[in-house]
Order: C-alpha cells, then structure tokens, then sequence
C-alpha cells in the first residue's frame, strides 16, 4: 500500500498556496489587509507627528509669549479641572453603580438604566443650560431678587461652575464601567469574603472596590481624556484650558506655530493619561473570578436608608438630565420657534450629512482593520491596529491643527507645482473642503466604530468558517451568508456611534470646516459666545434627540 | 511496509492481525477512506509522520491519543482544511490529497463536527441545520431538516437560536449540520470535550445510534478512551504522530501491541518474569501459563501486563497480599496489594469483600493469555 511512498519527500509546505518564490514585493508579502490598516495607521501618525515636530523645532518668539501670557493659567486651569472632575465622577459614578448593581432600593430598576441617559446631553449644553439658568441675569436669580431679596450666589461661571457640569455630564462613564464590574465580578468572591468574617459592608471596601479598581481606574481616566478633549463647555464658561488656548492661537493670534506647540503639550499630557488607562484595562482580565455572575442576592437597604440613596439617585438624574432637557424645551417653546427657518435647516442638513458620511468612511476602513486583525494574528499587525484606533485620545483641537498643516502643506506645493511646471494659477484643493474634516474625524472615531464591528467579528471563530467550506459554502457565499450577516449588526451599531458623536463633536467641525459650512454644534457655539441661550435650544434638541439614540441602544444592556 | 512503524518487535505478529480491522472480517472491499503513509509538517516540528489507516464503509472509527499527538491534525488533513506535506489521502477511490494535488474542503463531502460546535450564531437551529441543502428544493430541505430534527430529537428547539440551546442541545444540532448533506465521511473533532459527564455518557451512545442510523461512516478524534470505547467500531492509538495499534477496543486492551498501548488503555502493572517453556512464565506470584505471544527464548526476561481484572481475591488462595491502599468504585473496589518484594499490583474486587489496609488477603490469578514485553524497552 504505502510503500510507493515511504520517502515522501519534505517540502516545506504551508497552508497559504501562495508560498513560492523567495522574492516578493513588499506589497505581496503584506498582504491587502494588513496594507489597509498600515495606511490607516499612517493617517494616524501623520498629525501626531506634525504636531511632535512642532515641539522639537520651538520658536523662541511664541514659546516667550505663551510662557509669559498664558501657559501659566492653562495648565492650572486644567489640572484643577481634571483633579475636580475626576474626584466628581469617582464618588458619583461609582456610589451610584455600587447602589444599582448590588443594593435593593426603591426605585432601583428604574434608576439603573435611567442614570445613563445624561449620556446623550453633551456637556456644552448642559453647561449653556447652567449659565443660562443660574447667571445674574438668569430666572432663578431674578426670581429671588424679585421674590426673596439680594442674596449672595456662587458665581456659576467659575471654576467650581466647570467642574460640577462637567462632573454631571461625565460621571455616567464611571458609573457604566464600574457597574459592570460590580456585575461581573461575581458574587463568589463577596461570599468567600463574608465566609472569612466580613460582614457586606467590609466585604465592599476590602474585595469589591478593590478588585473593581481597574474598571474604575479606566473609567475615571476615559472622563480625564473627555476633560481635556472638551472644547464647548469650557468656551461657554470662558474657562481658559489648552483646547480653547489652541483654539484662540490659531483664529485670534492667527498663529498657527503657537497653536501647535499648545497642542503638542497638551498631546504629552493626553498620553500620560493614556498610558494609565491602557495599563488598568491590561489587568481588568486577571481581576475576574468565576464565570458569570450567580444570582446576586442584593443587600437590602432598609427604610430612610433606602429612600435616601433614592433621592440622591433622582437628584444626580434630575440635574444632569431632566431640569436641561426640560429647559431646552421651554427655550425652544418661547423663543426658539423663530430660528425655525431654512438656515435652521441648512445647519441640520451640514449636520446629518457630516455625519453620515464619517460613520460610512468609518464603518469601511474599521471593517477593513477588522479583516486585517482576523487575517493576520500576529504582533506587528495588532500594534497597527492599536495605534490606528488611537485617536480617541487625541482631542479635537490638536487633530485639526496636526491635519490642516500637512494638508496646507500639500495645497501650496500642488499650487507651486502647477505654477512653475504646468503656468497655471490654481486655488486650494483641499484646505477648507469636507475631506480635510473627514479626515480628522476618521482618525478621531476609528476606535468607536472599529471596537463595534470587531466584537462580532470575534464572533466568526475559524471553524465557523471552516464549517460552513466543509457544507460548500466559501469564497463570495461564505461573505454572503456567513459573515455579512454576522457582522451587519456590528456595522450598524458602529455607524451609529459615529454619526452621533459626530452630531455632537464642535472643535474639528469649527476648526476644520469649509468657510460658511456651518452644522448645529457650530451654531450652537456661535451662540452661545454670544450669550444668546435661548436660541441656542433648537438646535441643541436636535442634537439631544439623536445622542438618545446610542443611549437607550445602553440602556438596553444595562436593565439585565 | 511496517518500516515507520514505532511498534514493539517483540509480538510483530499482532501488528499484522490488528493492522486492518476490515481484513479481519475477511472482507476485501476498497475502503471508503484510505491514508497512505501521510505526513504533515509545521515548519520543522513534524506532527504527523508517515500514518496509515483504512477505514470501511459503514464503520466509526476514532483516533485516540494524549493530547498533542497529532489526531486533530490528521482529521483537519482529511477535511482538506490543511494540505498535507508527504503521501496520499484517498476518498472513495480518489485521491484527495497528495502532495501535487489538494482537493479545496467544499468539494469533498465531507461532514465535520467541530470541538466548539462552531452553530452560525445568526441563524436558528432548523437553519443550521439546512445550511448545506441550499442545492435542494424548499420542500426537499424542509423534509431532510424535518427528518434530521426528529433523528435528533429536538423538533421543538427548531426555532430556537445556538445561544437559547444548552451544550448537548448545541453538540447535536452541530451532528445534525453536518450529517444533512448525507457526506460521504463524517469527521467528529473531540465532540464531547464541552459537556459534562453524565450528559457525555449518554451522548455517546446517542451519537452512535444517530450516526448508525444514517448509515454514515465517520472517523472521531478524542482523547478520552471511555468514549472512544463508547462510539467507536475501530479505534487507532495515536503518539508522537504515529498509530502505534489500530484494532477494537477489546483487543486493545486486552492485547496490547506496545506499552505505551498496554500503559494508555486502562489500568495495569508489569510483573518482570522468566519464559521458562512455551506458553510459561515464571513470576513471584508463581509459574503463570497461558498463551504467549512472544518469539523469545528459554531464559529470556520479560515484563508481564497484569490488568486488575486478572488478579481475583480468593479466601483459600495460598498466594497472599497485603492491602496498602484502596478506592471504593460501587459495586468494585479497586485494591493496590503489596506482594513480598515490594511490588505492587491492582485487583479488582467485588465490594461486599470489604478489607482493611493492611490486612492480607488471598489472591489468584486467572489469564488465559499472557502479555510480555521486553523489559529493555520500558520508560
């Protein structure tokens, strides 16, 4: 039988067919895939590395100016601002989590996904809604000089003003993470706890808080890398911090070297925050205990105890969601209704029109890094993929100084070129055209969509894949009926993240946008540096309307 | 032919016997599956080296080996996912797979039960299940899906999605996938390693009774002999990327070809002993007759395999044991005796006959065939 082929002879065989020659291009041997992620990675790097250089090469002239006028304020500024609001979110986001997760109190079904819903307000409205509320001129101080007497109010515009917005805004990070963390890590670990002697309250302090600490610890530094990104709420406060400091280099100065070294500064903080936050998620893995939680048998919170973390819980909720929406509402009832008009529409249609087409371009290349992550699991491409998914990190304010120097860079030499070689006088072909915020926007919501569709692709194990080739189905058929339809949701979800954050993102958009392209987060900044609240509601329910979508899309997963 | 053969020379004779359990029968049909001298290769660790096995039609056959022997490999070759790097795979008569030639897995008909199931997660178990009939009319794979749910006994978890099913739920709408197409073979990766024991014991049988019904042949990978035991018509012992004995499961364990065989399949321990003639050894438990499969001489050295079961507790037995430790079983208790030298061997006793450890008690031994190996060889 075998003996024909006793010496087999030995080839080094593998399974791709493409093994042959020892000279490939550089092209072949990457393979399509793992090209896509590589350009994508490029695109990352590109305004990281625009905005480095900038730090290397430092103007005397600019540094002694931002030295002496306003460096000293900025990075005060911000650190009480990133101090506050973690500390702000910390006790908040985790005592609500802790309460929803494992304690019984009335109202506490209700509570756990209703806590959520600040999420779909972005801070720059709740903080006009706040100035616009509490300021000397707002309805609640008039009120009280009117009904009461003079009486003496905390300055809403401060920096405890700031703080507490913004802790109100973000503190459902916190909350989301550290609750599932509650969750997950099971209720073993509490009874072994309690079998040693602890009764729940210690077991709390001395097993659950601790082994929650890196859930925590990403969460509280996702809400610092939110503190430093934002660029609305600090501008309604006039609350000088490195975004708006950019902001104001680059369209007041008219000084574009100036904005980059802040930018360049504010990226090596960023960093630090990120290598943190990188650091906790490593060990969230090693922190789990048992699989899947058992019945958690919920402390129960007795009498005024139970109806005091009720009203602590309606009151964050009250505060961060109903009494701004509800104000919104009355804004836009009273005055609002006026700027109902065609432009209203123009900046609605900028908008959704913006947004649908980030979320495509962000659905695409995500889907590609996806498929080059599942084609190649190898070291090389997992860094690609992490760093071309790092742009969350990045805030608004840098990504369109790092994206619109190289992209002016390469308008003047196409213009230099067609002038010397071709005598033609050309304008700018990209600078102040939709590709340049594209751009940025891919850069800055590529982890949104990407870590969406790449969950359903974990999905699609090899042997699913296998499977379906040993019933006949490969090639085209196997996208078809296999992966297209796993994967779809994942897509969606993804596009939808995008688009709405893309509603609600204002720096790249102000930054980045044609001239006179104006969408409903640009409006809403030019009115609300001017003061004008109450026409600022309209659009900003608009915006409000689409954030609830993705939120109750959480909400959903949150009730279990 | 026997050349890449890691068997032990002492007994070649069971080599021939046990090569080929469809000769045994007397039968000389071509087999439905054939691997010829196969190997495989990852870089310069070499998993599969130079393996034969046939397999007839109608039969289940199982590879069975510790893991890391190469088995999955083997059926991944036969599935046509990997290419192979030496000799031939022949399916019903038709190369498959060689060296020169691949044959792409859906093109092959062959069914395959994967460890995880891998059930398409967005599709509900009767869509599973009639994922391959796409070719069929509506009504023909309405039919099949009907037949094969009613097989398996789940018609009421037909709309139910992979997730809502539980993990024996799940592993028999996985047989069900595989086996609608009616494959020419169906290859079953260790498809009970997710699921506890009880329910595996009664899979077993179950999957067996599927798998007969539907008159397929199918070749299973496992690393657990009780399942083996359970599904299997033919069994290959699998190490270091050979077949070290490829026989029923009664032979295997009662005539071993090797140790490694005789060490893997249940439990024993080896009695060096003497040949004194024919058919006798000389051992401490006495002069042990029975029939001997071994070519060595008068005088030579030979290590005896002495399952539990050959070893019974009698009360008049001259010959005695000291108990030095004990497992209750239910209805056996499986003793460890010390013997005068020290050594130790496994009885197997019925448990009404409850002793203390340290008591002596009587022992007799009753082999009608006797397994020797050269003591050389050993570990």
């Amino acid at each position: 039988m075998p003996a024909t082929n006793n010496a087999a002879p030995i080839v080094p065989h593998h399974t791709a067919p493409s093994s042959g020659a020892g000279r490939r291009s550089v092209f072949q041997r990457l393979g399509p895939w793992r090209l896509v992620a590589l350009l994508i990675t490029l695109l990352m790097l590109v305004p990281l590395l625009v905005i480095f250089s900038s730090l290397f090469n430092p103007e005397p002239e600019i540094w002694n100016h931002l030295v002496e006028n306003v460096l000293a304020d900025i990075a005060l500024n911000t650190l009480w601002l990133i101090l506050g609001v973690a500390v702000g979110t910390l006790v908040i986001g985790v005592s609500l989590a802790w309460f929803t997760a494992v304690c019984h109190f009335p109202g506490r079904r209700f509570f756990a996904w209703a806590l959520l819903l600040p999420l779909a307000v972005p801070a720059y409205v709740t903080a006009f809604v706040a100035v616009g509320l509490l300021d000397f001129t707002g309805p609640l101080q008039t009120w009280w000089r009117t009904e009461i007497g003079p009486a003496h109010f905390p300055e809403i515009r401060s920096r405890g003003g700031v703080i507490a917005v913004m802790i109100l805004a973000f503190y459902p990070y916190v909350y989301l993470i550290a609750r599932n963390a509650f969750h997950t890590q099971g209720q073993r670990a509490l009874e072994a706890a309690q079998s040693l002697g602890l009764n729940r309250w210690g077991g709390f302090w001395r097993v659950s808080l601790p082994m929650a600490r890196p859930w925590i610890v990403g969460g509280v530094m996702l809400v610092v890398m939110e503190c430093l990104a934002d660029f609305g709420t600090v501008a309604v406060f006039n609350y000088d911090t490195f975004t708006s400091g950019i902001y104001k280099a680059w369209y007041s100065l008219f000084s574009l070297p100036a904005a980059s070294q802040l930018a360049s500064l504010l990226v090596i903080v960023v960093f630090i925050i990120l290598l943190i936050e990188q650091q906790a998620r490593a060990k969230m893995s090693y922190t789990q205990i048992g699989r899947g939680a058992a019945q958690q048998q919920p402390i129960k919170l007795h009498g005024w105890r139970g109806w005091a973390v009720t009203l602590f819980a309606a009151l964050v909720l009250l505060i961060a969601f109903i009494v701004p929406v509800i104000q919104l509402l009355l804004w836009t009832a009273e005055s609002g209704l006026v700027d109902l008009d065609s432009r209203y529409f123009g900046f609605l249609w900028h908008s959704l029109l913006l947004a649908t087409l980030a979320a495509m371009a962000v659905g695409m290349t995500a889907l590609m890094l996806a498929y080059a992550g599942r084609r190649h699991r190898d070291a090389p491409t997992r860094a690609l993929i992490r760093i071309a998914t790092m742009g969350y990190a990045l805030p608004g304010p840098v990504l369109a100084v790092g994206i619109f120097i190289p992209i002016a860079w390469l308008d003047n030499l196409i213009i230099d070129t067609a002038r010397q070689w071709f005598s033609m006088e050309i304008g700018q072909l990209l600078q102040g055209t939709l590709i340049t915020m594209l751009l940025a926007l891919i850069i800055r919501f590529q982890a949104v969509g990407f870590s969406s569709i790449d969950g359903h692709m974990q999905r699609i194990t090899t042997s699913v894949d296998d499977a379906a080739r040993s019933m006949g189905c490969s090639g085209l058929s196997l996208l078809r009926r296999i992966h297209l339809p796993i994967l779809s949701g994942g897509i969606l979800t993804g596009m939808m993240l995008v688009f709405v954050d893309v509603m609600k993102e204002m720096p790249i958009t102000l930054m980045t946008r044609p001239f006179g392209w104006d969408t409903l987060a640009v409006r809403i900044f030019e009115l609300t540096s001017e003061g004008e609240w109450q026409r600022a509601a309209l659009p900003a329910i608009a915006i409000v309307i689409a954030g609830l979508l993705p939120t109750l899309l959480l909400t959903r997963h949150a009730e279990k | 032919m026997q050349k890449n053969r890691k068997t032990d020379p002492v007994h070649p004779e069971f080599i021939e016997a046990s090569h080929n359990p469809s000769t045994n029968s007397g039968r000389t049909v071509t087999p439905l599956l054939a691997l010829n001298n196969i190997s495989q290769q990852y870089g310069s660790t070499t998993v599969v080296d130079g393996l034969s096995l046939t397999l007839e039609r109608g039969r289940i056959g199982c590879l069975l080996g510790p893991s890391g022997c190469g088995k999955t490999t083997v059926l991944r070759c036969i599935a046509g996912f990997e290419e192979i790097s030496g000799g031939e795979i022949m399916l019903n008569d038709a190369v498959v797979s060689s060296t020169q030639l691949h044959l792409p897995p859906e093109q092959r008909r062959i069914g395959m039960v994967f460890q995880d199931y891998a059930l398409f997660p967005h599709l509900t178990a009767e869509q599973n299940i009639g994922f391959g009939l796409h070719k069929l009319s509506r009504s023909e794979r309405q039919r099949r899906q009907d037949e094969l749910l009613e097989l398996i006994g789940l018609s009421d978890a037909r709309k139910l999605y992979p997730h809502q099913l539980s993990g024996g739920q799940q592993q028999r709408i996985a047989l069900a996938r595989a086996l609608a197409p009616r494959p020419q073979l169906l290859l079953l990766d260790e498809p009970f390693s997710n699921l506890d024991v009880e329910l595996r014991e009664r899979l077993c049988h179950e999957v067996r009774n599927i798998i007969k019904r539907e008159g397929t042949t199918a070749l299973m990978v496992t690393h657990d002999q009780h399942e083996a035991f359970a599904v299997a018509d033919d069994i290959a012992i699998m190490h270091h990327g050979h077949i070290q004995q490829w026989d029923s499961a009664y032979n295997l364990y009662h005539r071993p070809a090797n140790r490694f065989v005789a060490d893997f399949i249940g439990k024993g321990v080896f009695l060096p002993g003497v040949v004194l003639e024919n058919n006798t050894v000389e051992t401490e438990l006495g002069i042990l007759e029975g029939e001997l499969h071994t070519p060595c001489n008068l005088g030579c050295v030979v290590d005896l395999l002495l399952r539990p079961d050959d070893i019974v507790h009698d009360d008049d037995s001259r010959l005695t044991a000291m108990v030095v430790d004990k497992a209750f079983q239910g209805a056996d208790i499986l003793y460890t005796l010390q013997l005068k030298s020290g050594m130790k061997i496994l009885s197997l006793v019925p448990s009404h006959h409850n002793h203390a450890i340290g008591q002596h008690i009587g022992i007799a031994l009753i082999t009608d065939h006797l397994i020797a190996f050269n003591p050389e060889l050993g570990e």
